[in-house]
């Protein structure tokens, strides 16, 4: 024992311990526990929701996303920083919004990134889809936003026939062979890839093809797995395991007032949680919480045999 | 001065090897408590072996194989005993009022720690590369956009968010880890709140 220790565990008595054994055989202990349950209830790996599966099982969702992509009222096309100069997400209180102060940093043309610029690199394979995109294109955008609100109305009243989505006929321009198109696209399981083109070979960064089908689609997927926010989604896995539950207080600020109804929940519970941290960081300065575990006698049951041991006379 | 010498005098007499490694605790180390710090670092390093089987074989291979959804599965649940004896060991160090007799610091060290190991965990759903990495990805970046950060710390990119989780934050969690044990073998094991042995003891007055 070195000088330091014997200071300052002077006038205790001092019995025999193997830390490397005690790790050793914890180790062994963690190891087979963690066997066993993987062994018993394996792991959750659902696969991704695909734009190909949406344009299979529900095609007039997809086309509702790409014709709101096209006329500004899809959320990620109005999001605000980083990806747009957008208002639709932008979360403040007050004068305070770091989201706004941040930037646009991940610039993201949603038009062009997700509808126009994925059909416009298959259409050399189809001149019909080139003549409708040069003609969406040429047009003025009060043009082009009358052909997108009558193709949303007509698609309203979709049927689908035999796997085929059959859209009302509509004064809606070129938009009925670009969104065939969009449709086809995605049935062959490329739109993603083509979202995501960046000119080379190599690619790590998923972030657009993600943002595609982040509205209706996921969260409809998300709904059937019971993983909203409103189902403490935070937290949970897909099917019956144990998510992450050392995010219960976080997720419970979501289900209670002010912020599940406050126009920018994410900016209030992220101010709270970092207020609570720092509390909690502070503990051993903040008089009062200091205090509790002296109040809780749970030391008491911990220690017992040692204040056994030594009654206080 | 010599900057080696003086390196090689400071680690002799901060971290005096019969300190490192004890083999002789004081008689009132001795509760179940106790075991639940060594228990969090046997998850840790489960996860660490696991992690390490996962990384070697890439990001993909777990899907496509049984052995590599089995050393997953390992992975999930080492988590889950890691953050599980983990919060045990907060409590009990809180309960303890560990904080006590110039140990602040110990108590900062572990939050901090349950910090890095949440983020950790988050970047650990996010490179899953399945429906929850999907889902949690854009659930999530509404609130790190909201807090300014989605730009730097873009969560729905793969390469960034898979780098820091096998590379930068387990390093972080070891160096955390590393000085959290040498905090607590060199300012030794709390004593017993009102202990019968130290009669002018007191939480109020000794932080």
């Amino acid at each position: 024992m070195s000088e330091r220790s014997s200071r300052q565990y002077r006038g205790y008595r001092m019995v025999e311990a193997d830390l490397v054994k005690e790790l050793a055989v914890a180790f062994l202990v963690v190891l087979g526990l963690v066997l066993l349950l993987a062994l018993l209830f394996s792991s959750p790996d659902e696969p991704t929701l695909t734009a190909q599966q949406v344009a299979l099982t529900h095609p007039a969702e997809l086309e509702a996303t790409a014709i709101h992509i096209l006329d500004g009222k899809n959320a990620i096309a109005n999001y605000g920083p980083p990806y747009n100069h957008g208002t639709g997400s932008v979360q403040s209180l007050g004068p305070i919004s770091p989201q706004a102060w941040a930037g646009v940093t991940v610039p993201l043309d949603a038009k062009s990134v997700f509808v126009l610029t994925p059909l416009r690199r298959v259409s050399a394979l189809d001149p019909a889809l080139g003549q409708a995109l040069a003609a969406f294109q040429a047009a003025s955008p009060a043009q082009q936003a009358s052909w997108e609100n009558a193709y949303q109305s007509a698609l309203d009243h979709a049927r689908v026939v035999g796997g085929r989505l059959l859209v009302p006929a509509s004064a809606s321009g070129p938009l009925p062979v670009m969104m065939q198109a969009y449709l086809d696209l995605a049935r062959g399981g490329t739109l993603e890839a083509s979202i995501n083109l960046n000119g080379h070979v190599y690619q790590t960064d998923f972030t657009r093809a993600l943002l595609l089908l982040q509205g209706a689609p996921l969260t409809r997927t998300a709904a059937g797995q019971e993983l909203l926010g409103p189902e403490w989604g935070q937290m949970k896995e897909p099917g019956n395991y144990p998510g992450a539950v050392w995010l219960w207080f976080y997720t419970l600020l979501y289900q209670i007032p002010p912020f599940l109804t406050s126009p920018a929940p994410d900016l209030l519970a992220g101010a709270t949680v970092s207020v609570v941290t720092l509390i909690f960081l502070l503990i051993p300065w903040i008089p009062g919480l200091r205090d509790i575990p002296r109040k809780v006698p749970l030391y008491r049951l911990i220690w017992r045999d040692h204040y056994a041991r030594h009654k206080r006379k | 001065m010599n900057w080696t010498t003086r390196l090689r005098r400071w680690l002799v007499r901060e971290i005096p090897m019969e300190d490192l490694l004890p083999d002789r605790l004081p008689e009132y180390v001795h509760s179940y408590v106790y075991f639940f710090g060594v228990l969090t670092l046997a998850s840790f390093l489960t996860l660490v072996l696991s992690g390490i089987v996962l990384v070697i074989f890439g990001p993909t291979w777990w899907h496509i194989s049984a052995l590599g959804h089995f050393v997953n599965s390992v992975h999930f649940w080492a988590v889950q005993t890691f953050f599980f004896f983990m919060v045990l060991h907060l409590w009990a160090q809180f309960f303890m009022a560990a904080w006590r007799g110039g140990r602040a610091v110990n108590w900062v060290s572990g939050v901090v720690l349950f910090l890095v190991s949440i983020l950790t965990a988050f970047t650990g759903f996010l490179s899953q590369q399945n429906f929850d990495s999907q889902w949690v990805a854009l659930q999530g970046k509404d609130a790190f956009n909201a807090l300014g950060v989605g730009g730097f710390f873009n969560i729905l990119n793969f390469g960034q968010i898979y780098g820091l989780h096998i590379v930068l934050l387990p390093l972080l969690l070891a160096a955390l880890i590393g000085f959290h044990l040498y905090l607590v073998r060199s300012k030794g094991v709390v004593t017993p709140i009102d202990d019968p042995l130290a009669p002018n003891e007191g939480a109020h007055h000794d932080e």
